[in-house]
């Protein structure tokens, strides 16, 4: 039934496009919606024990004679980041709701693009886990280069380049794998013995080849500027569901296959993550952008998913899966605000230039928002990014004590820049020019309140994450078997 | 359905008569020539019909050629006139049929005429007689008479600088096949045969012995190389690519290097195994200049045409890496690994048949509409022109390997196969992957995106009789990208055959 979710969405995708423009939106929400609800629906069905192992849910011959299957599989992981991007993908349609240029090219893509992350989520064969891969690219590029603004045709360009460049060490290690492994899928790849030797390259020309789309230190510089160009929508997937493809994939793929290989690198893994931490954070101090911050803070927290990878501890690598979910949860979050609800009606992303406008009474929605959606970045207790941290660092105690340290450094790195851009956003002290009394409601009125659709993307998301943060166990449950089983682990 | 073949050859001669002579419904050179290429499709439709009642009853089980037509021809020197197809040349066949009214319904050249749809037309015959013939004497016959409306092409009808391009075009291609030629005189006159099967079952026991081997494989070698072409012989086509217009520019791309790939297949590999293993390196290496430079020249190009020529130099480097790869390794391939780099091979060449000269077919829409063809001449065609953008930017995804699309499948194969007997030439190869897209995506940005440069403002989107060409083409883009088995069906039986004989 999961599978559906990949039909659906392709399906609503030509919809959107093909069907006159008063139609596009309310598509592209019900496709969103519908996969939001079959993955959910899954969710509660499948009983957990089921989730331990990468269950094949169809296997179709799709090109025989080279031994291609159409294979989609699913287990506690690839259950997880469906919910994520159902998620992400519900809200990002509601805070697209007013988009009036080109609307029905906006949600093909959009759809497009959520399509195409189910789909890798869902493969269990390589080829057709690459083709997915290899076809987010495409609607990503169009959404930043069409629909994007500041700088968008460099941001849109630079991030396909690194795209393609991670995809094509992607494609040297899957050739690697087919050709010594003598097979395509997943399940059969990770029974298969690779030399050890022939692991300890292979293992990280493939998962380098991942790590470019999860933004790794020190190939992340596409991170940012494409996050800042894109569309509030294009951040929100890019930063909600797109990077995870690089992790899921580094862990589902390169670590689960080259075990030996993994082992080897794994401390570099774990140096290049804990710089990756603390450097974007101390980057991100210093922006003046309010999406660049955002974008810097992704670098930093996809940090945490690849340090927990790193640990190599059953621990460590749920905590990292549900990172995943959290800071796709709460990327989009922030994205929501800085983009749509502040972007929209001031005009600018500038902080210096926020902080004049005392946001924080014009729209004390998102003030909340962003509030919330801070405190969750920060790592509250109560909030998922907390829960998902925390098991990170358990994990990474076990195998990695100074990492811990210096990425407790890290966090207060975060803490820091969270607090600033929130101060600067919203909560401004600076007097600027606002003495003229008809400026100030000539301003007040180009602020339209938020709108209902907004109200309710930005609710789901905050539920989401707390629901994660108080009980993470609804999660960690069903992650925890799927890891365990995982090779990499005996 | 003995005589499909020879119809097939012979309906584009009598097309090329009746376009020439039938009497024009009015004196106008517009209407002459929009007469000439109402004919002109008239004859492809019958021409297309053909191949695919050949396709239909092709069966693709049986081993060996089919539809095959024996007549003595010259007997004095053992030549016959046989015809006849197996998978691959059933491809080609399909393949031409495919190209040629695409090229056609492509813009005119300025001063097109109706000679010009009829040399098009006795290209199309030699084309099809290259495919098909299974002698060495009629099949060069065919591939000289390629040569000769190629010339006249780029020469009357070509653009800025077309005498230099024409004649650098005739030379490099005679040359290569005068080397080709004394080459068969030399094996013709040991082994006294010239049928390809013949001459294949010999090879492997090594057709010639010593100098005289090295001298006629490096004869045939050099006449192919050219054609395909693999660099350092390559130097010719970039020039004629950028002056031939824009059908012609299709048809040289989309199936006249096809003849080079098709004489390594059917010539090269299987008369000379021991020749290409001992210098299998060196050629990967040429095969490794080749895709990976040309995608960096192509970079370098303001001219739109010039880059995609640069680009077809790379994209036909993977068809001979494939080939090379499976032969030229000192490890012996696998029986799996040397189907896989055939059907990958076989693959390629339709693949990159159909989507270079979409590629051209766009170049040709824009420099229609615009009158020049500089990269920096277009820019914000995403405002004016979306459709446009929209399909053109499908070929060009299709071109640099997006999966989904049709390349990824052909290059997927080869690398998988090339890569189990020649890893670390494959391994550098990839860059070549990377380069393309870099420039594809260069272009793109030039192209659409950006403010509405000087000159586009007036742009005309995909009219109808445009979309009726390329929303066919791109559903097959499609439709192979995702279904490839119906292709792989026509040459299956073709692989598992050859790769006995090489293996």
């Amino acid at each position: 039934m999961i599978a559906w979710t990949i039909y659906i969405t392709f399906g609503g995708a030509v919809l959107a496009l093909l069907l006159p423009r008063a139609f596009a939106r309310w598509i592209a929400l019900v496709t969103a919606i519908a996969g939001l609800a079959l993955g959910a629906v899954v969710f509660v069905d499948t009983p957990i024990a089921n989730l331990a192992h990468f269950t094949t849910i169809v296997s179709v011959p799709w090109v025989p004679v080279l031994g291609m299957n159409y294979h989609l599989a699913l287990d506690g992981v690839s259950l997880t980041m469906i919910l994520v991007t159902g998620i992400s993908a519900v809200s990002t349609v509601l805070f697209s709701w007013d988009v009036e240029h080109r609307q029905n090219e906006f949600f093909f893509w959009l759809l497009l693009v959520v399509a195409g992350c189910y789909g890798v989520f869902l493969s269990a064969d390589l080829f057709l886990l690459f083709v997915f891969y290899e076809l987010v690219i495409v609607p990503k590029y169009f959404l930043i280069a069409i629909f994007g603004s500041t700088n968008k045709e460099y941001g849109a360009m630079k991030l396909t380049l690194y795209s393609f460049f991670g995809g094509m060490l992607v494609f040297v290690g899957i050739l690697v794998a087919y050709v010594s492994g003598g097979s395509l899928d997943l399940n059969q790849l990770s029974q298969f013995d690779f030399s050890p030797q022939l692991q300890s390259w292979a293992f990280p020309v493939l998962f380098l080849g991942f790590a470019v789309l999860a933004g790794i230190w020190p190939l992340h510089t596409w991170a940012p500027t494409g996050h800042a160009a894109a569309p509030t929508a294009g951040s929100m997937l890019l930063a909600g569901i797109v990077m995870k493809l690089g992790s899921y994939a580094g862990l589902r793929v390169a670590m689960n296959l080259f075990p030996q290989g993994f082992q080897m690198w794994s401390k570099w893994i774990a140096v290049l993550a804990v710089i990756g931490i603390v450097y974007a954070a101390a980057v991100a101090l210093r922006q003046r952008d309010l999406k660049f911050v955002i974008g810097y803070s992704s670098v930093s927290h996809m940090g945490f998913v690849l340090l927990g990878f790193a640990t190599a501890n059953a621990l460590g690598v749920s905590g990292a899966v549900l990172q995943m979910f959290s800071h796709g949860v709460i990327a989009a979050l922030l994205f929501a605000v800085a983009g749509r609800m502040i972007y929209r009606r001031t005009h600018t992303r500038q902080l210096d230039a926020l902080s004049g406008m005392s946001l924080s009474q014009v729209m004390p929605f998102a003030a909340f928002t962003f509030v919330v959606a801070a405190a969750a970045s920060m790592g509250i207790p109560g909030f998922s990014g907390f829960a998902a941290e925390i098991t990170i660092l358990i994990g990474a105690w076990k195998t990695y004590p100074i990492a811990v340290w210096i990425v407790g450094a890290g966090i207060v790195l975060v803490a820091a820049f969270t607090l600033r851009a929130l101060k600067l956003s919203f909560f401004g002290d600076k007097e600027v020019e606002r003495e003229i009394p008809e400026r100030t409601t000539s301003t007040r009125d180009e602020f339209n309140p938020i709108t209902f659709p907004e109200k309710i993307g930005a609710c789901m998301l905050m539920l989401a994450t707390l629901a994660v943060g108080v009980y993470p166990k609804l999660l960690l449950d069903r992650i925890m078997p799927a890891v365990e089983t995982m090779r990499f682990l005996k | 359905m003995v005589g499909l073949v020879t119809a097939i050859i012979l309906i584009p001669l009598l097309g090329a008569v009746a376009v020439c002579t039938w009497p024009p419904s009015s004196a106008e050179a517009t209407d002459r020539r929009k007469n000439g290429r109402a004919i002109a499709l008239m004859f492809n439709a019958i021409s297309f019909g053909c191949a695919l009642a050949l396709w239909r009853n092709f069966d693709t089980t049986a081993s060996g050629l089919q539809f095959v037509e024996r007549h003595s021809w010259i007997p004095a020197i053992n030549a016959e006139y046989l015809v006849g197809v197996d998978g691959l040349s059933l491809l080609l066949v399909l393949l031409t049929s495919l190209i040629i009214p695409f090229a056609i319904l492509a813009p005119p050249p300025p001063k097109g005429s109706r000679a010009f749809y009829a040399t098009m037309l006795v290209m199309q015959s030699a084309l099809y007689g290259t495919f098909t013939a299974q002698n060495f004497v009629l099949w060069f016959l065919f591939y000289e008479m390629s040569l000769i409306p190629g010339f006249l092409l780029i020469k009357i009808w070509g653009g800025e600088n077309r005498d230099r391009a024409a004649t650098k075009f005739f030379l490099y291609t005679f040359l290569g096949s005068v080397a080709m030629l004394l080459s068969f005189l030399g094996i013709y006159l040991a082994k006294g045969t010239f049928d390809f099967a013949a001459l294949a079952s010999l090879g492997k026991s090594g057709l010639l012995t010593g100098n005289v081997a090295w001298l006629a494989f490096a004869g045939i070698f050099v006449g192919l190389a050219v054609k395909v072409p693999l660099f350092p012989f390559h130097t010719w086509l970039p020039d004629a690519y950028q002056t031939a217009p824009t059908g012609v520019s299709m048809v040289l791309t989309g199936v006249l290097s096809k003849m080079g790939v098709y004489g390594f297949v059917r010539l090269l590999l299987p008369l000379f195994p021991n020749e290409i293993k001992i210098i299998g390196p060196w050629l990967l290496a040429l095969v490794v200049c080749s895709i990976v430079f040309a995608p960096l020249a192509a970079w370098a190009q303001r001219d739109l045409k010039r880059m995609i020529a640069y680009l077809s130099i790379n994209h036909l480097g993977y068809c001979m890496l494939g080939l090379f790869a499976l032969t030229a390794s000192p490890t012996l391939a696998a029986t799996i690994d040397t189907q896989a780099a055939l059907s990958g091979v076989f693959m390629q060449i339709f693949n990159h048949g159909i989507t270079a000269a979409t590629l051209f077919y766009f170049v040709g829409l824009l420099e229609q509409r615009r009158g020049l063809r500089g990269i920096d001449d277009f820019g914000g065609l995403m405002q004016r022109t979306p459709l446009l953008c929209g399909w053109m930017s499908v070929a060009m995804f299709s071109s640099l390997g997006l999966p989904g699309l049709n390349g990824f499948i052909g290059e997927f194969l080869i690398f998988k196969a090339s890569f189990a007997t020649a890893a670390v030439f494959t391994a550098i190869a990839v860059i070549g992957l990377l380069a393309t897209a870099i420039v594809f995506m260069r272009a793109m940005q030039c192209l659409f995106s950006g403010p509405l440069a000087e000159g586009c403002g007036a742009f005309p989107d995909l009219l109808r009789s445009e979309k009726f060409v390329v929303v066919p083409v791109t559903l097959l883009m499609f439709a192979i990208g995702i279904a490839p088995q119906f292709i792989f069906n026509v040459f299956n039986t073709t692989v598992v055959q050859m790769a006995r004989l090489l293996g």
